[in-house]
């Protein structure tokens, strides 16, 4: 090879070299470009996208739940409080391995697969970022454990929060509720944002009605974090706003009284104030503990409430309806003399049974032999049947129908309660629609003395007796204040009608012949009542083995219904006592006890009253 | 004739070293850029470490001894690395073996070797000693090199490559593949070789899918097509990356006010991805900045190789300059979300030290390769 060869072909390596040079400096700016136009595309065309995600990185939302409302009664005494307890959460996100830390929780706070479970579903409905709860109401011992083991437990967080309590215990369970853990169709109701974190949701009575006012308004904080979840700065923050507290009209002591003043029976009280509507006290027995479903009922605690035949879940006060009985029988004096069927002073044969026209079927009064010549006054402190069979049929279906219901029976009162029920004031159209069958009038004649179809709850009972001791001026029952309100007055053409009425309800207790007589004896204040016995048919059909439960179920319900002082009413009661027997013999003595206690002679100190056997 | 030259060459470069003021040699422009990149690097190492001054000084001494090794290395006479390159070539391979046998074992591959005084990867050898041998072996043969030559090429290329591969390190394995190869294209291997090539990496690499990559690898791969599939794994390195790049936007959040770097949202903020900690505080306008920075470096490179008179100074100079070109576009890559996660850092940028080493006594050579026209300049 000669040089000049080698020269040449070198300076043809070299043109080739540059050549290659060219290329790949082409090849650097095309690859530095290529970069440039990806950072171009994340930075200016994606950047609002990323700029989201990087906050959403940082910064969460923490929501601030806000602490729900205590419930007092009149005086002050709690009924609804929030204790600390406390409890594991954990935030999924921070979990690092989801099912060791499961495993280690559930070795540390002994959890069984149920419970696990129920964690898992809680962590697949969460949103990001949420606390889902693991296990609430820790012990010290807990507590611990956890503190020992949080090395290994990232994610997993002990909060304190505030837990239910219900420190009456089954006094007024059937008033103030109880709170319990949100269910799926509970979801479906409430406002997301606001429940985000709020552990319990009203279920029954006060805590349901209320729910809106006791939960308040959840707030929130925005905190900066870092990528372990640690909270660096707080942002932004939205203090939660507290649930308002609220004060019941009920009486913790004279509601203590009317539950222990049923004694052994399953019954219902309601008192009111006559002036106001406000509702002192509110029995429904037997009661329960609410504060076995704060935190989750167990199965066997909630299926032995649900199996016990006493049924003490029932809200006797004013879910259950029962046939009002006798205790109707002054409205329908009222509605006769205002229809001018009857007077006052006019006297009736009553015998000891009643007959329709052209009809033999007897309608036999509760006296055997009858009550002989009556005045209204004597037929509604005897409880006179005939005289108020004869009136019933004088007067028609249709017009008890409307004087009942402008007396507000056959509908709710409206109190502030839920589960309230109707009752019913039977009328030509309902049996129409219902049963599908016209009216007959022998139903209009046992509609005269509160039997047959009609139904009333204990509320509205007690609201009936309020109107007839205010002379037709109405109250919506309540048990929190800004629930008052006066309801459509019952009026009559002659207000001197109200009198003849009144004073009959007055000679059932202070009279030589009232049938509760007995129970006016030694009270330093008079009373006006009446009392009343319904046939059983409900609660009788339940399947019972017990020889001696059997036959105290066939028993009747016994009703009194009252107010006092006569003169200037500061009380009126309804007392329905299951399968009691008489109303004068059981129910009278209970409603002499609370209006004892209500006006205070006997303190709270229970009235030591007999109560008697025998008929009315 | 060739043993004349080498004599004339000796002599002149015995008489720079002894005779001649002593000078230091050097490509100022090129140093300039190189500074430049440390500085910004050491700057955004002051952030992606939280503002820790011992790391950013830890990193300020491996980056001074990687610029004080590439100076000193400036200095060497040129043809001293192509002689010795068969040398270094043998024992990087006896190294490699000696790993693949008992290497220590760190992430689950096995590339340290420990010499009871100092542990290293071997395979930052062959960064070097690859281009160098094929350098050495190609200078010496006619040119653009004939098939059978290409053919040692690719032997040469393919024995370290393959033991890197079997540590496993798939990253520096084709690092090393690539500077060989680049090697051989400014050889002037003819097009049609390199389409050829082309054309069989493509056939192959299903082959190399389903025989030869590891699960992780291919865990990588799949991740840059689907990072959200495992957004809390595989995928939150990618996607947080991104992440905090997009949320940069064009003028940066400021230094030391990246939230995604300052919070921790993203892993390694200060070694691979410490491209993103600088993209989400200096936005697409610092982009922009220390991408041509790159760039003109990368420019330079070629500038000097090119400018070089030796056929070996040349093609070695030319590969040097790409390899720094693969690494920025690489690492840039993987950052970016266009390449799957392998551990090549951003050089100057990434806290590190082995690597940048490498690269900067690379770098020296081609500043030593550079000095070399001087005086075969005079010969002619």
């Amino acid at each position: 090879m000669g040089r000049h060869q080698t020269l040449l072909a070198s300076r043809h390596t070299r043109a080739v070299f540059n050549r290659r040079v060219v290329v790949a400096a082409i090849v650097s700016v095309i690859a530095i470009s290529g970069l440039l136009w990806r950072a171009a595309y994340l930075q200016v065309t994606q950047y609002e996208h990323f700029q989201t995600l990087a906050d959403k990185n940082r910064i969460r939302t923490q929501i601030l739940p806000p602490e729900r409302g205590r419930i007092f009664d009149r005086n002050g005494h709690i009924l609804a409080d929030n204790v600390p307890s406390y409890q594991v959460e954990i935030i999924r996100e921070d979990v690092r391995d989801l099912e060791a830390t499961l495993s280690l929780l559930a070795e540390v706070l002994a959890l069984d697969d149920t419970a696990l479970a129920d964690i898992r579903q809680r962590l697949r409905q969460n949103r990001s970022f949420d606390p889902v709860l693991i296990k609430s109401g820790l012990s010290d011992r807990e507590i611990a454990e956890l503190a020992r083991y949080r090395p290994w437990l990232p994610g997993v967080e002990v909060a304190s929060r505030l837990t239910r309590v219900y420190p009456q215990k089954h006094l007024l369970s059937h008033v103030v509720g109880y709170v319990g853990r949100i269910n799926a169709d509970e979801w479906k109701r409430v406002d997301r944002d606001n429940y985000r974190r709020t552990d319990y949701i009203g279920k029954t009575g006060v805590e349901r009605y209320y729910e809106a006012r006791l939960h308040g308004q959840a707030g929130y904080r925005r905190v900066e974090v870092d990528a372990f979840g640690r909270v660096l700065r707080v942002l932004e923050e939205q203090p939660p706003v507290p649930g308002e507290d609220l004060v019941l009209s009920i009486d913790l002591g004279l509601q203590e009284l009317a539950y222990a003043a049923l004694g052994e029976f399953n019954g219902a009280v309601v008192a009111m104030d006559p002036r106001d509507g406000a509702v002192r006290a509110l029995v429904s027995k037997p009661s329960f503990d609410p504060n076995l479903f704060v935190d989750g009922i167990s199965h066997a605690d909630y299926q032995a409430l649900l199996n016990d035949p006493n049924r003490p879940l029932f809200n006797r006060a004013i879910t259950a309806t029962y046939p009002p009985g006798s205790t109707i029988k002054m409205l329908m004096g009222l509605a006769g003399l205002d229809l001018g069927l009857i007077e006052p002073e006019k006297r009736f044969f009553a015998g000891p049974y009643y007959t329709l026209p052209n009809h033999s079927h007897r309608y036999r009064d509760w006296r055997r032999g009858g009550h002989g010549w009556v005045d209204l006054d004597k037929a509604i402190a005897q409880s006179v049947d005939v005289y108020f069979y004869d009136l019933a049929f004088r007067m028609g279906i249709d017009q008890i129908h409307a004087y009942f219901t402008d007396f507000g029976l056959g509908e709710r009162t409206g109190i502030d309660l839920p589960s309230e029920a109707r009752g019913l004031v039977p009328s030509r159209d309902w049996k129409r629609n219902v049963r599908g069958e016209p009216w007959y009038p022998g139903e209009t004649v046992i509609a005269g003395i509160g039997q047959g179809y009609m139904l009333a709850t204990a509320v509205q009972l007690a609201q009936m007796t309020t109107t007839l001791a205010n002379r037709g001026e109405r109250y919506r029952p309540w048990v929190v204040a800004d629930h008052a309100r006066s309801e459509p007055p019952f009026e009559i053409k002659n207000l001197e009608h109200w009198r003849p009425v009144l004073d009959g309800m007055l000679h059932v207790v202070h009279s030589s012949y009232g049938t509760a007589r007995h129970v006016g004896e030694g009270a330093p204040y008079q009373m006006a009542g009446k009392t009343g016995t319904a046939q059983v048919f409900s609660v009788a059909q339940d399947e019972q083995y017990d020889a001696e439960q059997l036959e105290r179920r066939l028993h009747d319900h016994a009703l009194f219904v009252g107010y006092a002082p006569y003169d200037a009413p500061k009380i009126s009661v309804a007392v329905i006592v299951e399968n009691g027997g008489s109303g004068s013999g059981t129910a009278a003595p209970m409603a002499r006890k609370v209006m004892d206690a209500a006006l205070g002679y006997y303190g709270y100190e229970q009235a030591d009253i007999e109560v008697r056997g025998g008929r009315e | 004739m060739a043993a004349n030259k080498f004599l004339s060459s000796f002599s002149s470069s015995v008489g720079h070293l002894f005779n001649s003021p002593p000078r230091l040699n050097y490509d100022p422009v090129l140093l300039f850029l190189l500074v430049l990149l440390a500085a910004v690097g050491l700057i955004s190492g002051y952030s992606a470490s939280g503002g820790d001054l011992v790391q950013v000084k830890r990193m300020a001494v491996r980056v001074g001894l990687a610029f004080v090794v590439m100076l000193a290395i400036a200095q060497l006479p040129a043809r001293l690395f192509f002689r010795g390159a068969p040398w270094l070539f043998g024992f990087g391979v006896l190294l490699l073996v000696a790993v693949w046998a008992f290497g220590d074992l760190g992430k689950g591959a096995k590339r340290w070797l420990d010499l009871g005084f100092i542990r290293f990867q071997p395979s930052e050898i062959m960064k070097l000693a690859v281009p160098l041998i094929v350098t050495w072996f190609l200078a010496n043969r006619p040119l653009p090199p004939s098939f059978p030559d290409v053919l040692v090429v690719l032997f040469l290329v393919g024995v370290p490559a393959g033991l890197i591969m079997l540590q496993p390190d798939l990253g520096t394995s084709l690092l090393v593949v690539a500077t060989g190869l680049f090697v051989l294209f400014f050889a002037g291997l003819a097009w049609r070789y390199i389409i050829g090539f082309c054309a069989l990496l493509a056939a192959i690499a299903p082959l190399l899918w389903f025989y030869v990559m590891e699960d992780y690898q291919k865990q990588r791969v799949l991740m840059l097509f689907d990072p959200q599939s495992d957004p809390l794994g595989d995928g939150y390195q990618i996607i947080q990356s991104v992440i905090a790049i997009g949320s940069g936007g064009l003028y940066g959040k400021g230094w030391m006010e990246g939230t995604q770097a300052h919070l921790d949202f993203l892993p390694e903020g200060t070694t691979d991805f410490v491209l993103a900690v600088f993209a989400e505080e200096f936005g697409l306008i610092g982009m922009l900045f220390l991408f041509l920075l790159y760039l003109a470096t990368v420019l330079r490179c070629l500038a000097l190789a090119a400018k070089a008179e030796s056929v070996e100074g040349r093609l070695f100079g030319a590969a040097v300059a790409m390899m720094f070109l693969i690494y920025v576009f690489v690492n840039g890559g993987m950052v970016l979300g266009l390449l799957p996660v392998v551990g090549v850092p951003l050089p100057l940028m990434s806290y590190g030290g082995t690597a940048l080493v490498t690269l900067m006594m690379a770098l020296g050579m081609l500043m030593a390769i550079q000095s070399q026209k001087r005086f075969l300049g005079h010969e002619q």
